[in-house]
């Protein structure tokens, strides 16, 4: 059986979620500094995660066409991102970005903001506040949002297909050769994509788990002390 | 170092507007929940922003509307203890201290050295806050503030949410830490027992305002306006009207009563202490009120005693008098089965505008 769904799956997985990381963050910390607008600009980071991931495939590719603005001047560089595997990081990375963002933010926003106004008046610069206290203490939280954002970008079909197409050996993940078997009849194929995809979701389930009771587990522990 | 401050705040329906300075001294800011003693401190700190106002501290101007300056709380350089001290809950004791000493690598470690010495801390430098008792967090938090070298110290209700015997314990550690410090320290709380024990001047905040600002005993022993009477805990306020130099009506005890001070033309209000009162059995007539017990409630050293005015002509059936009295004296008084009649001395009297 040809796996190279299997490698470019985790290869476009792995790469969405660390600019879904980065982006996530920076996107938490922007939406809560702001003042005007904060509803609508939370709203369109949310809208890939309720969205159908068609629609989100969709504009994408009217944006990243070769006919857009955007596709144009991409050309002028010779870059290419519709059905490459780059297009496919890009539709992951998008679908997966509202469960970062959206984790990130619930911990910035329970963060004891005293602790921060104790920094400010003991000195402490604001960019040194955010990576030494704030990230420190929202570690936990972000680290649950890495894992959902990682399986999430791991199962993106829809987005991918529109955006990266479905060419074996370069933009063909597994949930995409999934759907190709089945067109194709070929069962076999199907079964052994699906029993791969139920092991490596599930894993991350039983991680995720693993991971919230041990830190459970700590805080419990400090409570007792 | 001297503290001035001249700032107005709007915020929805409450307006701040205080205006006060304090010099090397701690200054106590007594006010009720909301009166927006916390938010002056916020401004203070920087941490707010006022809408316009003033606020210098010795030399340097932290903040002025007309001007448009408005230092960043990072270069205020004022020491906040918080309610929760904020301790840095991902560093350890020795990290927490250090983190805002804006020092190379040896000397910053020679300051925290000396903080953790200072503030008895030896042997928790590794612990991290969760760790350590409330105490231990106290510490911790005022070392870090020591260590960052602030001009001024201010106390946020330190002691808000401790039970009485920490309270006690936390308040005599705050008190010899704070010994050695030189600047204006500003202490806001509600409770008038702690800024009694803490403070040589006392501000009394109500409704966003500045009520008074007097010396401890001169605030205690005189109250000049109700706020600063409740605040202080007098326990029996009427509604008065004077009627000459030296006599007034105390509506709603409705009594006459008789003061030797001159009685100030704008007088609103009479107080009288709920431990002060004078109990007779003589036929006294002047300033006493005879009096029918509606509740008796037992506290552990004392009895409280609600009265109110036999011969009022006022139909309501409130209680209007709270006597706080000895459980000896209370069960002795309480044999005799006598009409109570309590004297209220006219030195006693608090003359309220």
């Amino acid at each position: 059986m040809d796996l190279s769904p299997l490698y470019i799956s985790i290869k476009v997985a792995f790469v969405a979620t660390i600019i879904t990381i980065i982006l996530g963050i920076a996107a938490a910390r922007y939406v809560l500094k702001i003042r005007r607008f904060k509803g609508l600009i939370d709203g369109v980071f949310t809208l890939p995660m309720v969205l159908p991931p068609t629609v989100v495939g969709f504009f994408l590719l009217v944006i990243f066409g070769r006919n857009s603005l955007f596709g144009k001047i991409l050309m002028q560089f010779d870059i290419n991102i519709v059905f490459t595997w780059v297009g496919a990081v890009i539709a992951s990375t998008v679908v997966s970005f509202p469960l970062m963002y959206r984790t990130v933010r619930g911990a910035f926003e329970q963060f004891d903001i005293t602790i921060i106004y104790a920094a400010r008046t003991l000195g402490i610069s604001e960019f040194k506040i955010f990576y030494k206290i704030i990230i420190p203490n929202v570690i936990p939280s972000i680290i649950a949002g890495t894992v959902l954002a990682f399986a999430r970008a791991l199962g993106e079909f829809g987005a991918t297909i529109m955006l990266a197409g479905n060419i074996p050996g370069r933009t063909q993940t597994m949930a995409v050769a999934v759907y190709t078997a089945v067109q194709a009849g070929d069962r076999a194929k199907a079964y052994s994509w699906v029993l791969i995809i139920c092991i490596m979701s599930f894993t991350s389930i039983i991680l995720i788990n693993f991971w919230n009771n041990r830190q459970d587990k700590k805080t419990a522990k400090r409570g007792d002390s | 170092m001297s503290l001035y401050v001249n700032i107005k705040k709007v915020m929805g329906d409450f307006t701040l507007n205080v205006e006060f300075s304090a010099q090397d001294e701690v200054m106590a800011i007594l006010g009720a929940s909301g009166c927006g003693k916390s938010m002056s401190l916020k401004c203070i700190a920087g941490i707010e922003t006022p809408d316009e106002g003033k606020i210098v501290l010795g030399d340097r101007v932290l903040f002025d509307s007309e001007k448009n300056i408005n230092l960043s709380p990072q270069k205020r350089k004022i020491g906040y203890l918080f309610q929760n001290y904020a301790l840095f809950p991902n560093m350890t004791v020795e990290e927490n201290i250090g983190v805002g000493v804006a020092l190379p690598k040896n000397e910053r470690i020679k300051v925290v050295n000396e903080k953790i010495k200072a503030f008895y801390l030896e042997g928790f430098e590794k612990k991290r806050p969760n760790e350590l008792s409330g105490g231990q967090q106290q510490r911790v938090a005022l070392a870090r503030i020591m260590a960052s070298e602030p001009e001024i110290i201010m106390l946020d209700e330190p002691f808000c949410a401790l039970d009485s015997y920490l309270k006690w314990q936390l308040e005599q550690e705050i008190m010899e830490s704070l010994s050695t410090f030189r600047g204006t320290v500003l202490f806001v709380s509600h409770n008038r027992n702690e800024v009694y024990r803490f403070s040589e001047t006392i501000a009394v905040v109500s409704d966003g305002k500045i009520d008074t600002i007097s010396e401890k005993e001169a605030l205690f022993n005189n109250p000049q306006t109700l706020s600063a009477a409740l605040l202080t805990g007098c326990k029996n306020i009427s509604s008065a009207k004077r009627l000459t130099e030296h006599t007034l009506k105390a509506i709603d005890w409705d009594m006459i009563l008789y003061c030797n001070r001159i009685i100030p033309e704008d007088i609103k209000h009479v107080g009288m202490r709920a431990h002060y009162f004078e109990y007779t059995d003589k036929e006294v007539s002047q300033n006493t009120m005879i009096c029918e017990v509606t509740k008796v409630i037992e506290n552990p050293f004392s009895y409280i005693i609600m009265l109110k005015n036999k011969n009022s002509s006022q139909k309501d059936s409130f209680s209007k008098i709270r006597w706080e009295v000895d459980k000896e004296v209370w069960k002795g008084i309480f044999k005799k089965d006598t009409p109570i009649r309590l004297i209220f001395r006219e030195e006693d009297l608090l003359l309220l505008s």
